[in-house]
């Protein structure tokens, strides 16, 4: 579309982003309050954060979520970025359709679905439950939103660039290394960025596969937030936001420059032609 | 011709009409008058205001100042839709969602036309553009050419005052280009409507215009008609635009009332025209001639013989019926000579590196101004 | 590409089938197996055992035991899902909530995408980023805000009594109305996105066009821009519907004791009831339900996929 926004475009946009942000920065805000009540504002405060660090439960939640996160977001990179080259690459085989099935369905797939569903498998596998069922579980689901993500940067690839690279002498696996995933590397980042995400957050998946000894940040939050709400999970919330919100951030003005500096180079290049 | 008699109203008439976006002026204080049932055609290259100039009559810019008249009335204010003017896209902006009647109907529909009427007009549309068959198809099950028809008929379908044409033949082959030209000049003959076309290919404008708006730079260069504009250019960018020609750089040594001669700036050879010049005996100005004026023999030819250019032949380009020979001077200038191949066999062929004189008529070229 | 008329490659070396091999491998086991074994013990009876159904397997004990298990299998489960009214109905009441807060996000979603398609073109990056960004935030976090806004004493109330529009607080938190706000909230960037993506790539010459025949553009808005963004909206409503037929979180922390919703039964079936094999069936139920919009909706991002 070319035409200009009427206010009508204006208001609708700004109601929207309020609507989108409102509610996260009103708790970021009262996570800095002195009151224990958390709706009346009783000044300023970070007494909050200074207690956080005291609960040594929360504490260890946090660290055994960003383990799970870090080692699943990885397994489930690799097995995304299969996937979509499988999806992209890999021509017709037996059971295509059924691949691709199992790669979008998760993606709608109810929670408590999966949930079960891979507990059942567990339980049947007679494995003991805790860090490594949560992980597998978070793997399985964060690969398929991997697959799709690197998919994405992989269609719009030209495959000539492989085949030249083919042409002169270079086998598929070193291809792959040497020119596909340099090329597909911004995809593969942000596919690992969402799986590490999607890992940090879920609690559904997680409740169900975890085991003794294994809880979550999410798991602690949620029987804390089912007894009321307290600042101290106001700050704990606002710490994940601020993570995610700078590692978003940061990634994106990262991409911006490589992309601003990539046109200023073509200009460059250009202009010393004509 | 409308356009000769004083006295004749314009049908479209831009008044000073000037359009910026921020810093860029796309069209300046530029007037045209467009008579009834004219075929009129603005040429000119990429980002020289002929589209916007299009857009501003069919109300989807509006200018920055100036007015624009359709049939004595001033359309400023009129929103698009409640113009009587309709325009044909360069993408045809079909609407994929609607089979090919559908959009031709479209129009109609918007003006509360009872059913039967719209089912008939619309049938005479598909029958003018030959797409009968395929009414019922929704737009991506037609190709280039059948999009360009639909695409056609439904701009015609409203019967407007003026038909717009926005690069319309841009995205088909050369062959099917041609015949398209052709129909499209047999339409207007036939609905008698006025056709306005943008376009930058002057083989175009030349073939379905009857005037010719040349346009550079948001201004109009000259309008005229097709013969006009390629026999008397006025300008060097005109020349220049319009076909192949030679352009010699040259002072001015004699004038009087039964002609001029110049003298060229690198080669020295004297050139003797029938044209009077404005410029004064001294000046530099530019003399044009187009390949197909100038006649090609063996021979060789001094630094000061009058509409002789002696050269030898740097190449030679073949194009079946008519071979191009470009020849070198010995002050290195090139200029080019069409060749009509009229025979299969020729005895001495004009061949590389062969001398040769270039000669041509009193009249054949075009004095323009520096 | 249409499935049909992908070519598969003249040769397959062996790194190519280990590329297929571990991805396809790692799904069979982690979430095609995993609905087999559910269907298999939604059809168990519960035991007070670990695990806590019967019969169970192994493999050790051979094909009679095997076999003298799956004579054990019936349908008990799946009767009690009729027998008892709680179940259809939480159905039903999912498909509803679900359906009536898909409904909301379209008609708060439409303005928005429609709004970011027609700001500046270096403005939509900005703006696709502001809507991607809630979507990388904690859910569960999302959810919780909602508490603080919604409850009795919480800020939206306290806002509107400092305004004077009401004189007793309302009480949205822990009924219907917060589960639909907590969707709409959650979901909002499923539904922009895919419909921002169609309205973006809508060719403006063709909305010229439309008023250039006549139309006016609000008309134009309903006769072109409407039904071109179709495929956005319907892609956008199931990746809304779907998850929410299944939701747990908004529902158990937004919802009352009266709101029904099939996750939250599945829930409390599994954890608090410890009835893995009733569990089961619902959970078997539900994919049933599901399985017809998620196969509607994988035909159509098919479909949109070989027009583009």
């Amino acid at each position: 579309m070319t035409r200009g926004p009427t206010w009508f475009n204006i208001t609708s946009l700004v109601a929207g982003f309020a609507f989108l942000y409102l509610p996260i920065v009103l708790l970021v805000i009262y996570s800095f309050n002195e009151s224990r009540l958390v709706t009346v504002w009783g000044g300023f405060s970070t007494k909050w954060y200074a207690s956080l660090l005291q609960n040594d439960q929360l504490v260890d939640a946090a660290w055994v979520t960003l383990r799970v996160a870090f080692t699943s977001a990885t397994l489930a990179t690799v097995i995304g970025t299969m996937a979509a080259l499988v999806l992209v690459r890999s021509g017709r085989f037996a059971g295509r359709s059924l691949f691709s099935g199992m790669i979008f369905a998760p993606l709608v797939m109810p929670e408590v679905i999966l949930g079960l569903s891979l507990l059942l498998l567990f339980v049947a596998m007679d494995t003991a439950r805790g860090f490594w069922t949560v992980m597998l579980a978070h793997t399985t689901f964060a690969s398929c939103y991997v697959a799709v993500v690197v998919q994405s940067r992989l269609v719009g690839f030209d495959k000539s660039i492989e085949e030249a690279a083919e042409d002169l002498g270079c086998p598929p696996a070193r291809t792959f290394f040497l020119i596909t995933l340099p090329i597909i590397l911004p995809g593969v980042i942000a596919g690992w960025m969402l799986a590490f995400t999607l890992s940090l957050d879920d609690l559904v998946i997680a409740s169900f596969t975890t085991g003794p000894g294994a809880t979550t940040l999410p798991m602690k939050i949620y029987s804390q937030v089912r007894l009321g709400v307290t600042p101290e999970i106001n700050a704990v919330c606002t710490i994940l936001v601020a993570f995610v919100t700078v590692g978003v951030i940061a990634a994106s003005i990262v991409t911006k420059r490589q992309q601003a500096q990539r046109e200023r180079d073509e200009r460059a290049a250009f202009g010393a032609e004509g | 011709m409308p356009w000769e008699d004083p006295d004749q109203a314009p049908f479209i008439e831009f008044r000073n009409v000037t359009k910026k976006f921020g810093d860029f002026t796309a069209v300046k204080n530029l007037s045209l008058k467009i008579y009834k049932r004219e075929f009129f055609a603005l040429l000119g290259g990429s980002g020289c205001g002929k589209t916007t100039l299009m857009r501003m009559l069919a109300g989807f810019e509006t200018p920055t100042s100036g007015q624009i008249f359709l049939d004595g009335q001033d359309l400023a204010g009129i929103p698009p839709f409640k113009r009587p003017s309709n325009m044909m896209f360069q993408s045809y902006a079909l609407f994929p969602h609607m089979s090919v009647e559908k959009n031709i109907a479209f129009g109609l529909k918007q003006d509360k036309m009872a059913a039967a009427d719209i089912e008939a007009r619309v049938a005479e549309m598909l029958r003018l553009t030959k797409l009968e068959q395929f009414a019922k198809r929704k737009p991506h099950q037609l190709s280039g050419g059948q999009r360009q028809r639909v695409a056609l008929a439904r701009s015609l379908a409203k019967q407007p005052k003026v038909l717009l044409l926005d690069e319309p033949l841009g995205a088909l082959d050369r062959k099917l280009r041609e015949e398209t030209q052709f129909e499209l000049m047999a339409i207007q003959e036939d609905l008698k409507v006025t056709f306005l076309i943008v376009t930058h290919d002057q083989e175009e404008a030349m073939t379905v215009a009857d005037r010719i708006a040349v346009m550079d730079k948001g201004e109009l260069v000259q309008v005229a008609t097709p013969a006009e504009i390629y026999e008397s250019p006025n300008s060097k960018f005109v020349a220049d635009f319009i076909g192949d020609v030679n352009l010699i750089e040259a002072k001015v040594t004699e004038k009087s009332d039964a002609g001029t001669r110049l003298t060229a700036a690198h080669d020295g050879f004297l050139i003797d025209s029938d044209q009077v010049t404005e410029a004064a005996v001294g000046d530099t100005v530019w003399f044009a001639i187009r390949p197909e004026k100038i006649r090609v023999t063996h021979g060789q030819s001094g630094p000061d013989a009058v509409n002789r250019i002696g050269g030898s032949v740097w190449d030679i380009a073949y194009l079946g019926g008519v071979s191009i020979i470009h020849s070198k001077t010995a002050a290195e200038n090139v200029f080019r000579a069409t060749f009509a191949n009229i025979s299969r066999i020729v005895e001495d062929p004009i061949t590389w590196d062969d001398q040769v004189v270039f000669t041509f008529d009193r009249s054949a070229g075009v004095i323009l101004a520096g | 590409m249409d499935e049909e008329h992908i070519p598969a490659p003249a040769r397959r070396t062996l790194g190519g089938w280990l590329l297929i091999g571990v991805p396809y491998l790692w799904l069979l086991i982690f979430f095609l197996a995993p609905f087999l074994i559910v269907f298999k013990i939604s059809l168990s009876q519960v035991a007070i055992a670990i695990p806590p159904y019967t019969p169970t397997f192994d493999l050790g004990e051979g094909w009679q035991a095997i076999w003298d298990g799956v004579t054990e299998f019936s349908v008990e489960n799946y009767l009690w899902l009729t027998e008892d009214a709680l179940y259809w109905k939480s159905y039903l009441s999912s498909v509803i909530i679900a359906g009536i807060s898909t409904l909301l996000t379209l008609l708060i979603g439409y303005p928005i995408a429609y709004g970011m398609a027609r700001s500046p073109q270096s403005l939509r990056p900005t703006l696709l980023m502001l809507v991607i960004l809630p979507f990388w935030t904690s859910f569960l976090i999302r959810v919780y805000a909602w508490i603080g806004i919604l409850k009795n004493e919480g800020l939206l109330n306290q806002l509107l009594l400092s305004l004077g529009l009401i004189s007793e607080p309302l009480t949205i938190l822990n009924t219907n109305i917060a589960v639909y706000i907590g969707i709409v909230y959650s979901y909002l960037p499923f539904l922009v996105l895919p419909l921002y993506a169609s309205l973006e790539r809508l060719d403006g010459s063709l909305l010229e066009a439309a008023e250039d025949l006549g139309c006016p553009p609000w008309k134009a808005f309903w006769k072109i821009t409407v039904p071109l963004s179709l495929p956005g909206v319907i892609a956008g409503c199931f990746l809304v519907f779907i998850p929410a037929v299944g939701e747990f979180v908004i529902p158990d922390l937004l919802g009352g004791s009266d709101t029904l919703m099939i996750g939250k039964t599945l829930w409390s079936e599994f954890f608090n009831n410890r009835d893995w094999p009733v569990s089961s069936a619902v959970a078997v139920i539900l994919l049933l339900i599901l399985v017809i919009p998620i196969v509607l909706f994988q035909n159509q991002q098919q479909k949109m996929s070989e027009n583009n």
